[in-house]
């Protein structure tokens, strides 16, 4: 089928201004929207930047908006879009370079909340024993590929970019619901501060743009009513 | 161009699971940079599916001795038995420590680790599949990945990401440093440093179809071969039996753990004529041969390249009946649809998301898909790279993970155990890394420190050829497709090496369009092409090079195995466009080879 591909470029360097590039292709209805971008790239204009790895929605390198929606390049077909396809960087985030933007805010963010499993006993000599029923718990947030889709999808992170953001919660609640960890407290004490879980106004564009089908909004609904009650059940 | 430089003790190329261990344990005493081209979350890591393999025994009886026999097996002997012991002893310990750092694997009823059958992996009593495989859902990988991330950011390891490794440094045969290409800025970096772990991983990128992520190119074993290092073992590639057909997407041996079966377009179970007691899980280069017959033969699905993989809980049930299959309890094993739902959650996402079809309503359709490089950069036990066949080391160069060869894996890996290799090497590689910078001087850095990347770089940004990086990437894929796969002959692997030849002289009249220096991806992909080239160049080399058939290396016109002549290790150099070949004898410790039948 023949899709128009409209791009969104811009690189600053020799002082360029952002702009957008369009490319009419012959593609099959199952091609990926980063099948697209790599024809561009490879036949139409090699200097089209996008970041990208693993090419099956699993490493989360190419989280961009796709005709307004945040969603990864490698996860996206075509037929689900139809004939006119407008790619552009994920928002919230400084733009690099066309489809590029600065992670670093990002992951500063995920920092922050301690993402690290801690627990200071001598460890056993085989496994700790977690039952099925305690695993199941924190099973949906053990899933984040760090993608940045939901962030950047959050109407509070693009208004305060100081707002840690539906990601960095959503891997402490890997942590806070996780029986063998022993951080809870720390980490909602974290949570519980101006940049953190109280800024969520459930517009629940997070959990309609995760990619992994995450349950964002009620992660973070589940980390609230841990701060107030101090119940990890 | 603007050079900036650090100094460390010790500098890891690669931030996936063998590099982050190695970082860990290295960063525990020494001071440790992890140079990555990129973030390292983006690993491929994270792609493992099924799990890692540890005789725990948590579910059934199992030893570490069957794991390694196994092992030793599956590699159709080419594996040196003294790494494989080691590693297959480690296992559990290294699968605990996991646990301990916070690995949520998935439970049995009574709170440890669960574990699922997978290829090759046997009851050695029984010869029947064994519940080895320590698994977290469907995205074993994935955890381990994310958790040794998280610790290395505990301890506060430096991280340079998104920075391409171009060169590593000597000083009298010597590791002095490694010099990096930041994407960001364009600028070069010299990390000085007493030592250099690299665990960059595969280079699935060779082939068209593959499981292996589009940055899996293989630079710095090919960055070894100009600085007149060698590699081993490099006719051995593996190609895991399901890859989702055309895509190549990984559907995990887990799926047949899970009880999923292989059909043909008769619907018959073909698994069953090649191996008549494993069945579906035999080992992958078994397996894959297997279904490269069936469509050779006229039945793959509809006449067409790929068979279709049934894991419908009717099917499932079906053939558990006729397999006698039992639960641990000794219950007849039966699956409904929540529990393969709840196992195999993003196997289930992909077949919709790229197929449009529900596993549990449909079969799968499934080809052959490049996955593993059992070859690679040859080290010792201690992971130690060595520059010949008499085991000569290179002080402060270390190697782990899919891109050594230590051998563990020798012609066949087996499902399971490249998890397992990461994290029992990566830790040896850190481990031994970090001893050695105690006593170990910092070198001097060569006067021409970055000449040879600078050129490259130049080289590639001013090339006027007009050749396109596109168009020679895939000629390449489609040759090693054709020629160097699951099945060779000697016209084939030659007309293969006369194409890549011809590939390489065109590749120096590539040009690209970009000309920044910010984010400069089209050159960084110009130079992986170079890259790719070279290693496509000696593994067709080394298949021609071998007339035997082993494990993943079958050559038609030379079906049989050959132990007396072919029981050792290929060495390969590659220098100023002339190759050298040597070979190491296989260690032999407690299995003589015998004739392999699943």
């Amino acid at each position: 089928m023949k899709v128009t591909l409209k791009v969104f470029r811009y690189n600053p360097e020799n002082g360029g201004q952002p702009r957008y590039d369009v490319f009419h292709l012959d593609v099959d209805p199952n091609d990926r929207v980063l099948d697209l971008l790599e024809m561009v790239k490879g036949y139409h204009d090699g200097s089209l930047s996008y970041r990208r790895s693993c090419a099956h929605g699993i490493c989360g390198s190419d989280a961009m908006r796709i005709n307004g929606r945040n969603r990864l390049a490698c996860k996206t077909l075509v037929k689900d879009l139809g004939d006119t396809i407008v790619v552009e960087p994920i928002l919230g985030l400084p733009v690099l370079k066309d489809l590029i933007v600065d992670m670093e805010p990002f992951f500063q963010a995920y920092r922050k909340v301690m993402p690290w499993f801690i627990n200071n006993d001598p460890p056993p000599e085989k496994e700790r024993l977690q039952t099925p029923e305690e695993r199941a718990r924190f099973d949906d947030t053990t899933k984040c590929i760090l993608c940045a889709a939901c962030t950047t999808s959050c109407p509070v992170f693009w208004a305060d970019g100081s707002y840690f953001g539906p990601a960095a919660i959503v891997n402490a609640h890997r942590f806070i619901f996780d029986s063998r960890d022993q951080a809870a407290e720390e980490r909602l004490a974290i949570l519980a501060q101006e940049e953190g879980v109280w800024r969520c106004r459930t517009s629940f564009n997070c959990t309609e743009a995760c990619p992994r089908e995450i349950q964002i909004t009620k992660a973070i609904a589940e980390v609230k009513r841990a701060i107030l009650t101090g119940d990890l059940s | 161009m603007q050079v900036h430089t650090h100094t460390y003790d010790v500098v890891v190329i690669g931030g996936g699971g063998a590099g982050l261990m190695a970082a860990l344990y290295a960063s525990k005493s020494a001071k440790t940079a992890v140079v990555s081209k990129l973030y390292p979350t983006r690993s491929h890591t994270g792609a493992a599916q099924g799990g890692i393999g540890a005789a725990l025994g948590n579910l059934e009886e199992d030893h570490p001795e069957w794991h390694a026999f196994d092992t030793a097996k599956g590699s159709d002997y080419l594996g040196d038995q003294d790494a494989i012991e080691f590693m297959c002893y480690q296992a559990p310990e290294i699968v605990y420590e996991l646990e301990h750092m916070g690995v949520p694997f998935d439970r049995t009823p009574d709170g440890k680790i669960a574990q699922r059958p997978f290829g090759g992996h046997t009851n050695n009593k029984t010869g029947k599949p064994v519940r080895r495989a320590c698994h977290a859902a469907d995205r074993t990988g994935h955890m381990i990945l994310q958790t040794l991330y998280q610790q290395n950011l505990r301890q506060g390891t430096h991280f340079y990401n998104e920075f391409y490794v171009t060169d590593i440094l000597f000083h009298e045969g010597r590791v002095a440093g490694v010099v990096a290409y930041e994407l960001a800025t364009g600028d070069l970096h010299v990390f000085r440093t007493k030592a250099a772990i690299i665990a960059t991983g595969g280079w699935g990128q060779l082939w068209e179809v593959t499981s292996n992520a589009k940055t899996l190119t293989g630079d710095l074993p090919a960055v070894l071969l100009r600085r007149g290092l060698p590699l081993e073992d490099m006719e051995f590639f593996q190609f895991h039996p399901t890859g989702i057909f055309k895509l190549g997407i990984l559907i995990t041996e887990g799926v047949r753990g899970e009880g999923g079966v292989l059909i043909n377009d008769l619907g018959e179970r073909f698994m069953e004529k090649y191996a008549p007691t494993v069945k579906d899980l035999a080992s992958r280069d078994v397996v894959s041969r297997a279904i490269y017959i069936e469509v050779r033969e006229g039945r793959g699905i509809g006449g067409g390249k790929y068979v279709y993989l049934d894991v419908r809980p009717e099917t499932v049930n079906k053939y558990a009946r006729i397999d006698g299959r039992t639960r641990p309890d000794g219950s007849p094993y039966e699956v409904t649809k929540e529990e393969l739902l709840a196992k195999l959650p993003d196997i289930i996402d992909f077949c919709k998301t790229y197929l449009g079809i529900d596993p549990m309503e449909e079969p799968i359709p499934v080809q052959p898909t490049a996955h593993y490089a059992m070859g690679g950069i040859p080290t010792t036990l201690k992971a130690e790279v060595i520059r010949d066949e008499q085991n000569t080391v290179v002080p402060g160069l270390y190697a782990a993970g899919e891109v050594a060869c230590v051998s563990v894996h020798g012609a066949n890996r087996l499902g399971t155990n490249s998890l397992l290799d990461i994290v029992v090497f990566g830790k040896v590689a850190g481990q031994e890394a970090a001893a050695y910078v105690t006593h170990a001087d910092l070198p001097p850095l060569p006067a021409d420190a970055t000449d040879r990347t600078r050129e490259q770089l130049e080289r590639l940004l001013h090339g006027t050829g007009g050749e396109k990086v596109a168009d020679i990437v895939s000629e390449m894929k489609e040759v090693m497709t054709e020629h160097v796969s699951v099945f060779r002959t000697e016209e084939g692997l030659t007309q293969a090496l006369e194409k890549l030849q011809e590939l390489k002289e065109r590749y120096k009249r590539v040009s690209i369009t970009d000309k920044s220096k910010r984010f400069n991806l089209e050159l960084m992909e110009a130079w992986e092409l170079g890259n790719m080239l070279d290693l496509a160049y000696v593994t067709a080399l080394s298949a021609l090079n071998r007339t035997e058939s082993r494990g993943a290396h079958w050559r038609e016109d030379h079906p049989k195995r050959d132990d007396q002549n072919w029981l050792k290790h290929t060495f390969i150099w590659l220098e100023d466009g002339k190759h050298r070949f040597a070979y190491k004898p296989v260690v032999i410790t407690k299995w003589q080879p015998k004739e392999r039948v699943y």
